[in-house]
């Protein structure tokens, strides 16, 4: 069943094109503004690992946002519940379907930082930045999904995801921008510093997928 | 005594029974009693607790007091089960816009295994095959995008039909394909109950009407 969802999404966003025609240029804007507004190369060098994933933390707003308003546009929510599918399955599934968005995202912008912040990947970094990414993302959309099924029927949800979503993503910023700049070398970080972080980030990952997917379905019955 | 003249069990039986959203008693001791294939019609003003009733009875809204059986399965200890059985078709159809009708057909058959074969008859069935089959439902009329709504009730093997406002922004040719689908659904063996304010139409579509007034149900004399 998540394996059905996670498919149902995901033809909806290549549908739609959200992803590709508005996340996508959000995300880089971002970066080109943050290029100007921090505009010392020494400065963009070393902040550049904060940049790709507070880029990545806003562009998961929009997100959730938009996974959710599918569901809300015509009451799909409540007829997959009418339908006895399981929350479980409707959680695993719209994560998945984050997950895979983001995870595309997050490619996009590590180039970006490359091309415009001048950062390089060393080759005994690639496999901590590759899991960093892989662990990070799914901490992200189990607590993306989570929380934009609490925010999906109230009222002000638009305001009210990110005042529930970034606090709760916090441990992900630092753990993750920590180990992505022991990947990249930044300021004369090493790989094995990055792998106690990468240890944090699979912690909040479990705890938010398990804690998430118990808690999804009374969240959305609400 | 013979078996095979004991008389079908009803699809919804409550007794007394009150459900209570937020502080407000939304039904307020009401009893019912729906026969297999019965086309039920509720009338009542707004705010009488007809859209509740019908959500109790698709398991959405848990009951406060009293008890309550549909399809078999209580509604106190057995919601998920009761919504496998049911169809819930309120004032939004449930559909992904972005997505064609085969493939919102195909989405809500498969929750519950259904085959291609019972899906492509589905659509046949309630008059969105042939051309209509790879139409993105955004670009479809509100009769149309209602009949592909019916169809995935048609797919994923609901016993029990509960339409709010089934006629609601329906042209006259609609709501007649309509009432003819859903006359057609009930002989094939569908239970149905339509909460409605167009009494005429509905009135005629009904086997039975019942008054829910005050969040109490009484019976309209034939």
């Amino acid at each position: 069943m998540s394996v059905l969802i996670a498919a149902k999404d995901l033809r909806v966003e290549r549908r739609s094109r959200v992803v590709t025609n508005q996340v996508l240029p959000f995300a880089g804007v971002t970066m080109v503004i943050f290029a100007f507004a921090l505009d010392k190369e020494t400065v963009l060098e070393q902040v550049a690992p904060g940049l790709i994933w507070l880029a990545t933390m806003f562009s998961l707003l929009v997100l959730v946002q938009r996974a959710f308003a599918i569901e809300a546009d015509d009451g799909a929510i409540d007829t997959m519940r009418v339908a006895g599918v399981d929350a479980r399955a409707i959680f695993v599934g719209k994560a998945v379907a984050l997950a895979a968005q983001l995870l595309a995202l997050e490619v996009v912008l590590v180039l970006l930082a490359i091309v415009l912040y001048r950062q390089t990947v060393p080759m005994d970094g690639v496999v901590l930045l590759v899991t960093t990414l892989l662990v990070a993302t799914c901490g992200l959309a189990s607590v993306g999904t989570l929380y934009g099924g609490l925010a999906a029927g109230v009222k002000g949800r638009e305001t009210l995801l990110p005042l529930l979503v970034l606090p709760a993503v916090a441990p992900v910023l630092i753990g993750a921008t920590r180990a992505v700049e022991s990947a990249l070398g930044t300021v004369g970080a090493v790989v094995s510093d990055g792998w106690p972080w990468v240890g944090l980030l699979v912690v909040f990952a479990v705890a938010f997928g398990v804690g998430g997917s118990l808690a999804f379905g009374p969240l959305i019955d609400e | 005594m013979d078996p095979a003249a004991a008389p079908a069990p009803p699809v919804i039986e409550l007794t007394d029974v009150v459900a209570v959203l937020g502080d407000f008693p939304a039904l307020a001791g009401a009893s019912l009693t729906v026969a297999r294939g019965e086309i039920l019609l509720l009338q009542g003003p707004n705010g009488a607790g007809k859209t509740t009733l019908l959500r109790l009875c698709a398991g959405l809204v848990p009951l406060t007091r009293g008890t309550g059986e549909v399809a078999g399965y209580d509604l106190t200890i057995d919601r998920e089960a009761v919504r496998r059985r049911v169809g819930l078709l309120g004032h939004q159809n449930g559909l992904y816009r972005d997505l064609t009708v085969a493939e919102n057909v195909h989405f809500w058959g498969a929750t519950v295994g259904a085959t291609a074969t019972e899906i492509s008859a589905a659509m046949e069935r309630l008059g969105v095959g042939g051309r209509l089959v790879d139409v993105p439902v955004g670009k479809l009329s509100a009769g149309q995008r209602r009949r592909t709504a019916l169809a995935c009730l048609v797919a994923r093997r609901a016993e029990l039909w509960l339409l709010d406002e089934p006629h609601a922004g329906l042209d006259a040719d609609a709501r007649d394909e309509l009432d003819h689908t859903l006359r057609q659904a009930a002989h094939a063996g569908a239970t149905i109950i339509v909460a409605s304010h167009e009494l005429d139409r509905a009135g005629a579509l009904a086997t039975r009407t019942v008054d829910v007034i005050a969040g109490q149900i009484r019976e309209v004399a034939a």
